[in-house]
């Protein structure tokens, strides 16, 4: 169709890019990917950091091993179902299940804020402790610093994982081929919505609690099994959806997935309903999704559900080739739209 | 879900489009008002559903879509002065100003806060009386009567240190703008649910009579959307322009009158500009005289501070229902939602946004929108 007469393309509100970070910047979405994109990998490239994996996987003789690293900056500091501990241990032992993992040992970095209640670390790290031996890790090293008051929010945790590569496989976005089937390890949003309720002072009839819980069993048993895993990526920040569209960018392929068989928790979605927000954009914490070739489903879906924090594993979706880069949905009424990675955190809409 | 699985049923859903096929013997173009409605439309493929003789135009009905660059500007001023805690609903703090936008206010040190209720500002208000406690007070009439209540309540308590930034407008006087352009493509409309919720529908009947003109009261849901269209398009098949009222579990002809009651004592009915469309007369909400100390344009001396948008932006033909988002050159490649060139791709609600996010690859390509 023809432009409208003396259309112009100059923006009548230009935007001449953000100068500083923003909140948005760290949301998740389009704008930390670009971030990363733009200023971090190219100032650091090389192939480990290219396969844009939740770990990296490094050969050391003949052995190969994972390594990963993450931060921690939860507002509240404790939450229902978790707190800024259990997050830093579980993240990290999630990220490197998602390498296919077996964890070895993890380091915990702690920068507390002057005045900061003793009782809060000890709280906290009695919770790190209790994960860490969940995962069967140990927290092996760390480091402490202290910053003024008002520099920082209580505390900040870093925690870094190695693990030891037990399989042959090649565990990564570029390895998803078409025909692979798409399996999500239960239900999503919670993690999400447990926090914004804390953190708004949201109440509603039941508590909701974060889903915070370590992948590393679920994901060795399938590679213990024999299953030939070709990706797999914990939901975290941006959900579900961010996650799927990252792996479809990554491999240039089609995903397609049907919205009737991503379980929702019927008092995470009736959030959603009231705060106009997405779950597939919430974000999880012991939730990943797995590609694996479509006849190896079904027994990868039962060793799945054989774990308690994958016990409700579905399949929901599968991959094929064109149109590339793109994820579809399947609605609830039957109809496809496309998801999109939004370019911050959710907002909540006005009506 | 009870209340929501049963308004998005597919087989439901299915019948409903085949009962408006079956109705449809010519082309009619509809438009639903609200910003909410375009994002059930698009978010669940419901125009797929339509045959194609049934085109939907997507209205101004998304408030942060329309309000003007000038009050954006007004409240970037606000929100940056060291003594503020500036309090707005989420999607308004993406929506860019003639200098950036609340996020990045918030960003240089700003003291910008999400809040869910006015009455949450107001209580920040009172926490914090050495601040200056200053409320985005953006919408159509649904969130007017809250607004009203949190001034209401700041005058009789007696909380000095509130104010609000009013850019409340109301939808009968879009409608009749719209109707009365002579571009005008829209032969029917979906009145917004929760507009008529509080408002009731009366103000509809002389606009339907003078513009003959079928104007549905429609909710939100896939299946609401689906049966206002079906009522709509049987009202113009059989020649009739009626208000009728699809949403009757929610909507009563007379509306919400306590609500109506508190409007009227703390707002008048103003001359507001819309974004993309202009000055429409008697389309907005002011404080009332009696409460005019609680307007934050006077407390910061922003009242006489005025911009003009540059006319190039089709988003003002988007949200008159005259250009579809992809009709825009821009669409998904100068223009997306993390580089907004114009409001309407900012919101969610927004029906540029809406299209970007749901439905870019068959109506523009098949490739993804390169990284900007």
């Amino acid at each position: 169709m023809a432009p409208p007469p003396n259309f112009n393309l100059n923006c009548p509100v230009p935007i001449t890019g953000q100068d500083h970070v923003t909140l948005a910047h760290g949301g998740g979405g389009r704008m930390m990917h670009d971030l990363l994109e733009r200023i971090v990998i190219p100032a650091f490239g090389n192939q480990p950091l290219e396969s844009r994996h939740d770990g990296a996987v490094l050969t050391a003789e003949k052995s190969r091993l994972a390594f990963t690293t993450d931060s921690y900056v939860v507002r509240p500091l404790f939450f229902p179902g978790g707190d800024i501990g259990t997050l830093a241990v579980n993240g990290t032992v999630n990220d490197l299940a998602m390498c296919g993992a077996r964890p070895l040992g993890l380091s915990a970095a702690f920068i507390l804020e002057e005045g900061l209640p003793l009782a809060t670390l000890e709280k906290v790290v009695a919770s790190m402790a209790c994960a860490a031996q969940a995962a069967a890790v140990g927290i092996v090293t760390g480091d402490t610093k202290v910053v003024d008051r008002g520099k920082g929010d209580g505390i900040f945790v870093n925690t870094a994982g190695v693990g030891v590569v037990e399989h042959g496989l090649a565990i990564a976005p570029t390895s998803v081929r078409p025909g692979d089937a798409i399996l999500l390890s239960g239900d999503v949003g919670r993690h999400g919505v447990a926090i914004m309720a804390v953190r708004e002072g949201l109440q509603f009839d039941t508590t909701i609690e974060t889903d915070c819980a370590p992948l590393a069993e679920p994901v060795l048993a399938l590679l213990a099994a024999g299953i030939e895993v070709h990706c797999l990526r914990d939901l975290t920040r941006g959900g579900l959806a961010t996650a799927l569209i990252e792996i479809a960018e990554s491999s240039r392929l089609h995903l397609d997935i049907d919205e009737r068989n991503i379980a929702v928790e019927e008092n995470v979605r009736g959030a959603c309903e009231i705060l106009g927000l997405d779950p597939l954009y919430l974000a999880n914490e012991g939730r990943c999704v797995a590609f694996v070739p479509a006849p190896e489903a079904d027994k990868a879906l039962q060793i799945m559900r054989n774990h308690p924090v994958s016990a409700r594993a579905a399949r929901i979706g599968q991959v094929s080739e064109a149109p590339a880069s793109l994820v579809t949905l399947q609605s609830q009424i039957g109809t496809r739209r496309i998801l999109d990675m939004h370019s911050g955190e959710q907002l909540p809409r006005i009506c | 879900m009870r209340f929501v699985d049963e308004y998005r049923d597919q087989d439901q859903a299915r019948r409903l489009a085949q009962a408006i096929a079956k109705a449809t013997t010519r082309p009619w173009s509809i438009m639903e008002v609200c910003g909410g409605q375009t994002h059930a439309i698009v978010r669940y493929g419901i125009d797929e559903l339509l045959p194609p003789a049934i085109t939907l135009l997507h209205g101004p009905g998304c408030p942060v879509c329309v309000t003007p660059l000038e009050l954006i500007d007004k409240a970037l001023f606000i929100a940056a002065r060291p003594e503020v805690i500036f309090c707005s609903f989420g999607d308004m703090l993406r929506v860019p100003g003639s200098g950036g936008d609340l996020f990045s206010v918030k960003a240089k040190g700003g003291d910008v806060r999400i809040v869910y209720s006015p009455l949450d500002a107001l209580a920040l208000a009172r926490e914090n009386p050495q601040r200056q406690v200053v409320f985005f007070a953006v919408g159509f009439e649904t969130t007017a009567p809250a607004n009203a209540m949190a001034v209401f309540q700041a005058h009789a308590q007696k909380i000095p240190n509130f104010s609000v930034l009013v850019s409340h407008v109301l939808v009968p006087p879009a409608i009749e703008a719209l109707l009365s352009a002579p571009d005008n493509r829209t032969q029917g409309f979906l009145a917004a649910g929760h507009v008529c919720t509080v408002m009731g529908f009366e103000e509809y009947l002389p606009l339907a009579e003078k513009y003959h003109v079928p104007i549905v009261v429609t909710g939100f849901e896939p299946l609401d959307i689906l049966q206002g269209i079906l009522m709509c398009v049987e009202q113009l098949e059989q020649g009739r322009a009626e208000v009728e009222n699809q949403y009757a579990r929610s909507v009563q002809r007379a509306g919400n009158r306590p609500a109506q009651a508190l409007m009227a004592k703390v707002f008048r009915v103003v001359h507001r500009k819309w974004r993309g469309v202009g000055e429409i007369p008697k389309s907005g909400l002011g404080l009332a005289e009696e409460f005019a100390a609680y307007d934050a344009e006077t407390r910061f001396g922003l009242a006489d501070y005025h911009k003009d948008e540059d006319s190039e932006c089709i988003s003002g033909l988007v949200l008159r229902g005259v250009r579809k988002p992809h009709e825009c050159p821009a669409f998904a490649t100068r223009c997306t939602p993390a580089r907004p060139l114009g409001a309407t791709m900012v919101s969610s609600e927004g029906a540029c946004a809406a299209y970007y996010q749901y439905r870019r690859h068959t109506e523009k390509s098949r490739e993804p929108a390169p990284r900007s």
